[in-house]
């Protein structure tokens, strides 16, 4: 089943910058699809476009089918799982504030919030106590788990996530990456995460998309990927 | 020394008088604070909604700001007469400035990344301003309305030259029976009254900064 389909998809920013450049692209249901590119070359774009932060110039985007214009935005937002570039957690809201933002914002109960903050953060391994702690007071490779979980809070079906893993040493971003398989494996959702890093995307992806200078080059699975990458170099 | 006993003469003498003056004034800065606050916060916030209008208003709120005080004050009396909506008039003028312009700069200075955080989440427009926008841009609009208060307390002196009280009162009546005294004794009341106002917001200013960054257990503050 497709969930989410770009048709013919072209974005220019003000000032003719063409980010996206007649873009077609197909994101299964359940699938991890990873994307690759250079730095510029539009990955940001095409996420923000899933959650309708970015509107596509020419072409159409559809969610389960149905064009993103005639979609209750805020609505669907909700239901999409965001990890941007920047982790960009709340700094005066504190950890369980920060991971159930989405739900006090659909007007869940306070206890049930907090139950399931105290959920997400075992899923990630960090004691209970991290609930009452601000932002600053955590580690990068802990911001970034809780970045990860504030995703999943309303249990969204599609999560998009920004090369979550950055700006982190390579022993917690190993880490991470084992943690979000394990995660997958048990919650089935439909992710489309980004990186720079060719490792990460035949680690992580199902499929693998790579990107350049706004058009789509190539999309494979991480087997097909691995052969034409040994054909490639 | 002698001026000083005579300053303490004044306070003990005419209590009643300086008492009086005092609750005056502080009653006619509180009522010009509250009135710029809750005019200036708002066109602050609109024009962060609308950053294309923000820089001919910050314009016009900046001329405002730059008419000499006395000029202004002259006007007013022989336009409009002596009352304390005009008092009140005058103080808003000058206030508006400091709050309208911290409300719109904190605001937009809020890090876009954390901006676009709680949009792609799902807030509406009002979610973001309450939950996001405005608490985090909240110690840059403390400031300014520390300094608009402290602003506001000074001026008020000049407000009582139109007829509407205060310790400016004081400073006028010493003047025009040539008691020095009596006008030192007025003007001090008056600094002290502004300093005091502007440490305690100061305070509150730290702190309320020290929440925003997430530094409950009191870690030291760049700035
Ligand atoms: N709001 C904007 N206005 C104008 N140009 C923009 C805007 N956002 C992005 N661009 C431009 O569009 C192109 C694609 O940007 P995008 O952020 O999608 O790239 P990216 O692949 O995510 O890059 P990176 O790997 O560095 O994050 C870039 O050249 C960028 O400068
Ligand atoms: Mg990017």
């Amino acid at each position: 089943m497709i969930e989410i389909s770009f048709k013919n998809i072209k974005k220019i920013y003000p000032g003719e910058k063409i980010a996206l450049d007649d873009l077609n692209l197909e994101i299964k249901k359940g699938e991890f699809l990873t994307v690759i590119g250079p730095s510029g070359c539009g990955k940001t774009t095409l996420l923000k476009m899933i959650n309708g932060l970015v509107m596509p110039t020419q072409g159409e985007l559809l969610i389960h089918g149905k064009n993103i214009k005639d979609i209750d935005i805020i609505a669907l937002r909700r239901k999409i799982g965001y990890v941007i570039q920047q982790i960009g957690l709340f700094p005066h809201l504190n950890i369980e504030k920060n991971i159930s933002y989405v739900l006090k914002i659909m007007g869940v109960e306070e206890d049930k919030r907090r139950k399931r903050a105290e959920e997400l953060l075992s899923l990630v391994g960090l004691e209970k106590e991290t609930l009452e702690m601000y932002p600053r007071e955590l580690s990068g490779g802990q911001q970034q788990r809780i970045g990860v979980i504030r995703a999943l809070a309303a249990d969204p079906p599609i999560i998009l996530m920004d090369e979550p893993f950055g700006a982190i040493d390579e022993i917690t971003r190993k880490t991470l990456q084992d943690e979000l398989l394990k995660l997958q494996e048990r919650l089935k959702k439909t992710i489309v995460f980004i990186t720079h890093d060719i490792e990460e995307a035949m680690k992580l992806g199902d499929r693998i998309a790579l990107i350049n200078k706004g058009k789509l080059e190539q999309i494979a699975s991480s087997k097909e990927m691995f052969l034409i990458l040994e054909l490639l170099l | 020394m002698n001026l000083l006993r005579e300053v303490i003469d004044q306070y003990i003498n005419r209590s009643g008088f300086f008492l009086e003056a005092f609750i005056e004034h502080i009653e006619l800065s509180a009522m010009a604070i509250i009135l710029v606050t809750l005019i200036g916060v708002p066109i602050g916030i609109i024009m962060s909604r609308y950053p294309k209008i923000a820089p001919p208003i910050l314009s016009f709120v900046n001329f405002l700001w730059t008419i000499p005080v006395i000029a202004f004050f002259g006007i007013m009396i022989s336009v409009l007469g002596l009352s304390t909506l005009n008092a009140l008039f005058a103080l808003l003028i000058y206030g508006l400035l400091p709050i309208v312009r911290n409300t719109y700069v904190g605001i937009m200075e809020v890090d876009k990344s954390i901006i676009e955080a709680g949009k792609g989440m799902g807030s509406t427009k009002w979610q973001l301003l309450f939950q996001i926008e405005l608490p985090l841009a909240l110690p840059v609009i403390i400031a300014g309305f520390r300094n608009m208060a402290v602003m506001t307390i000074s001026f008020a002196a000049i407000a009582s030259f139109i007829g509407v009280g205060g310790l400016g009162k004081a400073i006028w009546r010493g003047i025009s029976l040539n008691n020095l005294s009596m006008t030192i004794a007025g003007s001090i009341l008056i600094a002290a009254l502004a300093i005091a106002v502007d440490l305690s917001l100061g305070y509150i200013e730290k702190r309320v900064l020290l929440r925003v960054q997430g530094r409950t257990k009191g870690g030291i503050v760049n700035e």
